[in-house]
């Protein structure tokens, strides 16, 4: 399996970084120097050794909430409807004001 | 000495020794008023009263920020705080300053930080291993006596061993990681540096414990470390995994493995040849899990509700102008390694696998345990510190953990002690137990400590 520059680009789009065209060439050889190691665990017999479906055992959700020790009015201090307000992104101005 | 003393002190030391950017560049941020209002609200009767913590930089604190050595959190100042860091204040200690780290715990040498490369206060052409550099610089450089890091793939342990002093990993589940920023969420612990075994046994002992705030959090009583050595070892059996000593190891550090292993049979333990048969396969497991894990993790960082925001073509162009610009290289080529090992049509060949292979590499552990060994004594590192700059392919990197990164796999405990130089350089010697056995691994680790082998040579 090897990663074509075509896959650093879909893989970029999945994860939402910005990769340059002329990066592209450099990270498929080292994501496919990565991976090269990786080959060695084809020949491991290890089928069965973890029951999928187990997972990480976690805790139910059930404690107090969090403490926050500094107010959200300090570091949020706009809101509406019980949500969190966050710049809004200058792209979006023009649709506000025709709100 | 009373807190502000303390404060006094641990500051002066900092300046003179060149903590800062312009010099070591191993604290990010600190400064005498903060850590005296700090100071000020301990447990003035705890067992670790008025004492000066230095904490890496991906614990959230709110007095000092939280940047996870990262561009997209420069100057970020989290509105809670990590459990450790309110245990160590009910324990009587405080947070002094931030440590320099590699960006989001992702290195093995304190160079991947968007803030400079830390350097080793031995030799300061040399790198103080990573990601925890900046923590066990700190007590290397006689800051503090403690210092609080984090071990995802042995990220306390090698810089430890790289500057000469004792690193600790303990069991997974045994510190809350409510507050540690994640990287690998299954293979994340926060760990203790000290300057002997006695401050890192405190240090655990203050932020060790059940926290319902951590789902991943163990219900086990904590032991006092601090007491756990004894006058021999007699009894003691402790396995040598022929794996950690390949042909190719360092035939220094293989020398200085052999005179800590003397030590402990002159202190009635006895030795044991044993075998982890998949030893091999754990740095290529650890990089796909790992890189998996933290492709996910590190998604909520988009420019959206905090840290750094860059605007790009709409709100697709912002996440990626934000992420592409507030990452550095190594996290970028992580985040993508675990984006494509999760994707469709490699999930099953290589994140699946990986899991399997690891569920081995636990079991490898537990059958040797249970075969009568108590610990495990392994070299931590295959070299002593390197030069900065000497190392730039990302593989050899990730060979600096060859040694460490098991006990993150298999979630066990794990510390590493000074036994010697290696030309001129500390190495240490790593004591691996059972889960939750960490009594056991501290009593060997004082045996080791006692046996004064930190300043021979080679």
């Amino acid at each position: 399996m090897s990663v074509s520059h075509n896959d650093v680009r879909r893989i970029a789009e999945l994860a939402r970084i910005a990769v340059p065209e002329e990066r592209l060439e450099s990270l498929s050889k080292e994501l496919n120097g990565i991976l090269e190691h990786m080959e060695s665990l084809t020949d491991v017999a290890s089928a069965g050794a973890v029951n999928e479906s187990q997972g990480m055992r976690l805790a139910p959700d059930v404690g107090p909430s969090v403490h926050l020790e500094r107010r959200p009015a300090d570091f949020a201090p706009n809101s509406r409807d019980g949500f969190f307000l966050v710049p809004r992104l200058s792209t979006h101005d023009s649709a506000a004001d025709a709100s | 000495m009373n807190a502000r003393a303390e404060v006094d002190a641990a500051f002066a030391r900092a300046d003179h020794v060149g903590a800062w950017r312009d010099g070591l560049n191993i604290l990010l941020a600190g400064d005498r008023e903060t850590a005296g209002a700090e100071a000020a609200r301990v447990n003035t009767s705890g067992f670790l009263a008025n004492t000066p913590v230095v904490v890496k930089d991906n614990i959230a604190t709110t007095s000092l920020p939280t940047t996870c050595g990262s561009r997209i959190l420069e100057g970020y100042v989290s509105p809670y705080e990590a459990t450790a860091i309110a245990k160590l204040r009910d324990a009587g200690a405080f947070v002094l300053a931030k440590a320099n780290m590699d960006e989001f715990a992702m290195g093995s040498s304190t160079e991947h930080s968007a803030f400079g490369p830390a350097k080793n206060p031995i030799d300061p052409t040399r790198v103080p291993g990573g990601s925890s550099g900046g923590s066990a610089a700190a007590v290397a450089a006689g800051i503090t006596r403690i210092a609080l890091g984090s071990e995802t793939g042995g990220s306390v342990r090698q810089p430890a061993s790289f500057c000469g002093i004792v690193g600790v990993k303990p069991t997974y589940g045994r510190v809350s990681r409510f507050g540690l920023v994640a990287f690998a969420s299954s293979l994340d612990n926060i760990g203790v540096a000290g300057a002997t075994v006695t401050d890192a046994a405190l240090g655990l002992r203050a932020i060790a414990g059940f926290d319902p705030n951590d789902a991943t959090s163990a219900k086990v009583p904590v032991g006092e470390y601090d007491n756990a050595a004894t006058d021999r070892l007699d009894g003691v059996v402790v396995g040598v995994p022929r794996e950690y000593f390949p042909d190719s190891l360092d035939p220094a550090i293989r020398a200085r493995c052999n005179v800590a292993l003397d030590a402990l049979r002159a202190a009635g333990a006895t030795i044991r040849d044993v075998s982890l048969p998949h030893t091999a396969h754990a740095v290529p497991v650890y990089y796909i899990i790992a890189p998996a894990e933290c492709s996910s993790n590190l998604s909520r960082f988009d420019g959206v509700r905090y840290g750094l925001r860059i605007e790009g073509d709409g709100l697709r162009g912002m996440y990626e102008a934000t992420r592409s610009r507030g990452f550095g290289a190594e996290v970028t080529r992580r985040i993508l390694l675990g984006t494509y090992v999760l994707s469709h049509g490699y999930y099953d060949a290589y994140y699946k696998k990986a899991q399997e292979v690891r569920a081995l590499i636990t079991r490898d552990f537990t059958s040797v345990f249970a075969s009568g060994v108590d610990v495990l004594f392994t070299p931590t590192t295959p070299s002593p510190a390197f030069a900065l700059g000497a190392i730039t392919e990302p593989y050899e990197m990730y060979l600096s953990d060859i040694f460490t990164v098991t006990a993150n796999l298999a979630g066990i405990p794990g510390m590493s002690v000074p036994i010697g130089r290696v030309r001129g350089l500390p190495v240490g010697g790593q004591i691996l137990a059972p889960h939750f056995d960490e009594m056991q691994m501290f009593r060997v680790g004082f045996a080791l400590e006692r046996a004064n082998l930190a300043m021979g040579d080679a």
